[in-house]
């Protein structure tokens, strides 16, 4: 996490190695419990998988989950950073709207679109069946499970990160550096490349990283495009061979490559800083596209939004229409949204506090301790959801028979399993998966606050915590809320963590659509499935109502 | 004033969700009840759970779960898991589940007249509850069943370019592959794999999915489990897909096992019992046929009429605990073929 060279503080840095780098320290110490159960199978003996993946096909996950990587960075800087370029610097009809619902395919599951997405594209699909009708029998379509299918699917459903911290980025620039450009005599090209792409380069790149990240810990996705990578690979070992171990061991090759993409954001950032001195100044005076930019700009957001949200979202209802007729809605469906919204609301909660003091704790130390604290504490976003829950699971039972036991013979009555399939356990497993989400966004936001504010701050005679809480949390409001609706919405879709460590009877949206599509069937999994998107778009569109206003 | 009234909703939402931790961590009940742990889709409402407790007062409680993640919880609780029966789809799970102690040995006379040897643990710690054939399907407008015999013959270079394979990731077939292994030995079994990749099959992830191809004309033949067949024409009569029964005249079609056992730290033992002795008695076996177009293990029991068209068939006898002994083995089988 690009915590550090942005924000230094020179002031407030000689009141020495303080209580924030404790509570860094202390934060990642509790987060980094579930992450090293899974890194320390690496000392535990597993059987001959290795050397049997060296002789198959090791290498070739490697690169398959690195052309991945490439393919999804690429497309979603294209498109999420394109899109928001777009909608921010020029009017087009249809803009007022498309600009926030190019943000609601964030509240759609990734296993939703993709299944969706298959079935339109598919031979057996109606597309192609459709055109084997019209053209004749030999009529095919490129293959959708295809390298190509695995980006342009991933693509769709994760550029909205990218989009929504660009966007933000964006609108927040100013006019004055691009006129600065455009009176120097530079084209509006040059301009946008040189001025304004660099400029909001933290917030591309960390959209990028957290779309990269995603794509690393895919399961659901890549084994239904029967494309492989590392975490494919790490599920089959582990269901396949039965063999848990070795697939912890595989998951630990996996932060090799989310501390790689972390490293790579913050040599991105390099020493620059991107903050913007004085007030905002007017915003950038967005060009008016007429005649056939006019259409290409709208057809283009149009386009996007209709792959990865009116599609998925109609298939949805479709089936949910035929499943209500047919009578197949789970009776206590009330019972299983609000399960839903509490765990999702209270790891929003714990993983936005946790952000914000993980992300000022770096600013007012830049030290290397707090560096690689908020680096650790946000490697779990790239790790598959059962593996971190595995990695909850074994510290909670180990605690649970190891230090229990003594609080029993002090009560002198059996407590059972205190820990272990508790709601706590299931949101630090949330919190653990989740807070690079809210650790990128407050990051960001954070960023562009001059440091002069916290001298000030200083010289008027505030202490750190009160200058946090008096001048920067009302300044990053925005990216605040950010931060709490993504991982809202994040939570709210999880499905591995949550089937394993939920405690007994809490059942949420997500273990309902499991149930159903397990079995695939899809059509009976419809209903909660929209529901759970309904829920999710709501958070979605209050956060683009505030951060819209000016 | 904004950030002060943010903290306050935030510490009302935390206080819910230790509200929700506590409520949870409550002991349970004295009432006579058995807790399972499922990996059976649709646990909590087997048809077949809910007669149970009409019939003997028992409450059945269910936890549903992915087999893989659901052996790791059963294990991690150790000595204080609630769960007193596993129910667990592929009977490799089961045999996992044996082999790591997680499941203790049940001496029910019962139980072992219920349910033919081969798709019981010799050891009776788990057996099976409905049995899942997966053989040959073919395109009924492209394909007579004359020109279909076996498994091996899939590998035939008469269906190159014509054969659909799920995945070999799926549990479905490393076990189909595993049975293998142990009736023909690994070098058989691995040019039996070579042929069918040989062919160029399409690879399709989910037994539906496989068949909509087959029924599209995507390919020609296929290999799925006989119920997605069934639930599929239950909606369309009209689909062009039928089943062949693979390997009549040698080993028998490939069938695996949806099956339970009671756990070792079963606090509720003689119920955990009961459950299973009346999960595989007739009653209830007629249920599991009737639910979803599975065949039940207990052959006194009756297949759902619309398979009943599908005639009777001779299921390969290798112990299903084959597929679980030999799973690793094939799963790394398919990696050498090939066979993605």
């Amino acid at each position: 996490m690009a915590v550090g060279p942005v924000g230094r503080v020179l002031a407030l840095r000689s009141a020495g190695p303080s209580l924030w780098t404790w509570l860094a320290v202390g934060i990642t110490t509790v987060l980094a419990v579930p992450i090293a159960a899974v890194v320390s199978s690496l000392a535990m003996p597993a059987g001959d998988v290795w050397r049997h993946l060296w002789r198959t096909q090791l290498l070739e996950l490697v690169g398959q989950t690195l052309l991945l990587l490439i393919g999804v960075g690429i497309g979603t800087l294209l498109v999420g950073g394109g899109l928001a370029w777009l909608v921010v610097h020029h009017r087009f009809p249809g803009r007022g709207v498309l600009e926030w619902a190019l943000i609601l395919p964030l509240a759609v599951p990734a296993y939703v679109i993709g299944f969706a997405f298959i079935g339109l594209f598919e031979y057996a699909g109606p597309l192609q069946s459709g055109l084997r009708g019209w053209v004749g029998a030999g009529a095919r379509l490129p293959e959708i499970r295809s390298y190509a299918g695995v980006v342009v699917m991933m693509t769709l459903v994760f550029y909205p990160y990218v989009y929504l911290l660009a966007r933000v980025a964006f609108r927040e620039q100013g006019a004055a550096s691009v006129e600065v450009a455009r009176m120097l005599g530079r084209s509006r090209g040059v301009a946008f490349l040189r001025i304004t792409v660099p400029m909001a380069r933290p917030a591309l790149v960390a959209g990028v990283a957290l779309a990269m990240m995603e794509a690393l810990a895919d399961f659901g996705t890549v084994a239904s495009f029967g494309y492989r990578t590392l975490t494919e690979a790490i599920y089959r070992v582990w269901y396949g061979m039965f063999d848990r171990i070795a697939a912890t061991q595989l998951a630990s090759v996996l932060l090799i490559f989310a501390a790689g993409l972390l490293l790579l954001e913050r040599h991105s950032r390099g020493r620059a800083r991107f903050t913007q001195r004085g007030r905002r100044g007017p915003a950038v005076e967005p060009v008016r596209l007429a005649g056939w930019q006019a259409g290409a700009a709208t057809g283009a957001c149009v386009g996007v939004l209709a792959l990865a949200f009116l599609l998925p979202v109609g298939q949805l209802a479709w089936w949910a229409t035929s499943a209500v007729r047919a009578g197949q809605v789970a009776p206590d469906f009330a019972t299983l949204l609000w399960h839903t919204c509490a765990l999702a609301g209270a790891t929003a909660a714990v993983a936005s506090v946790l952000a914000v003091l993980l992300a000022y704790a770096g600013r007012l130390h830049g030290t290397a301790t707090v560096r690689v604290a908020a680096q650790l504490a946000s490697m779990g976003y790239a790790l598959p959801g059962a593996v971190i829950a595995v990695g909850v699971l074994l510290p909670l039972a180990w605690a649970d028979h190891a230090l229990v036991p003594s609080l029993e013979r002090a009560l002198g009555r059996p407590l059972g399993l205190l820990l272990t399939g508790s709601a706590a356990g299931l949101i630090l497993a949330y919190v653990v998966r989740f807070l690079a989400v809210g650790l990128q966004t407050v990051d960001a936001s954070l960023g562009k606050i001059p440091p002069s504010l916290d001298d000030a701050a200083r010289v008027l005679g505030a202490r750190a915590g009160s200058t946090l809480r008096r001048v920067h949390l009302p300044l990053i409001r925005g990216g605040l809320l950010t931060a709490v609706v993504l991982v809202f919405v994040e939570t709210m879709k999880e499905m591995p963590a949550t089937l394993l460590l939920r405690p007994f009877g809490l059942n949420t949206l997500a273990v309902e659509i499991w149930e159903r599509t397990a079995e695939s069937m899809w059509q009976e999994a419809a209903v909660p499935a929209l529901t759970l998107v309904a829920v999710g778009l709501l958070p979605v569109i209050l956060l683009i109502r505030l951060t819209s206003r000016r | 004033m904004t950030a002060r009234r943010t903290r306050r909703g935030g510490a009302r939402i935390l206080a819910v969700a230790l509200g929700l931790a506590a409520g949870s961590a409550v002991a349970t009940a004295e009432s006579a009840e058995v807790m399972v742990y499922s990996a059976r889709a649709h646990y909590g409402q087997e048809p077949a759970m809910e007669a149970f407790t009409k019939k003997t007062g028992i409450v059945v409680k269910s936890f549903g779960g992915e087999a893989g993640p659901l052996f790791e919880r059963l294990k991690a609780e150790g000595d204080k898991t609630p769960a007193d029966v596993l129910i667990s789809v592929d009977a490799g799970n089961l045999w996992n589940a044996a082999r790591a102690g997680l499941l203790g040995k049940v001496d029910s006379p019962e139980t072992q007249a219920n349910i033919p040897a081969h798709l019981r643990d010799p050891e009776n710690r788990w057996v099976g509850l409905t049995v899942r054939a997966r053989t040959i399907m073919y395109n009924t407008k492209k394909v007579k069943p004359e020109e279909l015999s076996t498994y091996e013959a899939l590998g035939d270079p008469k269906w190159k370019g014509r054969l659909c394979l799920r995945s070999s990731t799926h549990i479905y077939n490393q076990s189909l592959l595993a049975t293998m292994i142990k009736r023909h030995g690994e070098a058989k079994a691995e040019s039996l794999v070579k042929g069918w990749v040989a062919n160029n099959p399409t690879l399709i992830q989910g037994d539906t999915k496989v068949l909509e191809a087959v029924a599209a004309g995507q390919c020609d033949v296929a290999l799925t489990n006989t119920y997605y067949l069934g639930r599929i024409l239950a909606k369309d009569a009209a689909f062009p897909v039928a089943a062949f029964w693979a390997n009549q005249q040698t080993t028998g079609t490939h069938v695996n096992i949806s099956g339970a056992g009671v756990t070792t730290h079963a606090k509720n033992r003689a119920e955990a019992i009961k459950l299973i002795e009346f999960l595989t008695g007739p009653e209830a076996q007629q249920m599991f046929a009737d639910s979803n177009f599975e065949y039940p293990a207990n052959p006194q029991a009756g297949v759902n009429p619309l398979i009943a068209g599908w005639g009777k068939f001779k299921q390969d006898d290798t112990n299903i605990a084959a597929a679980g002994e030999f799973q690793a083995a094939a799963t790394k089988l398919a990696d050498r073929a090939g066979y993605k």
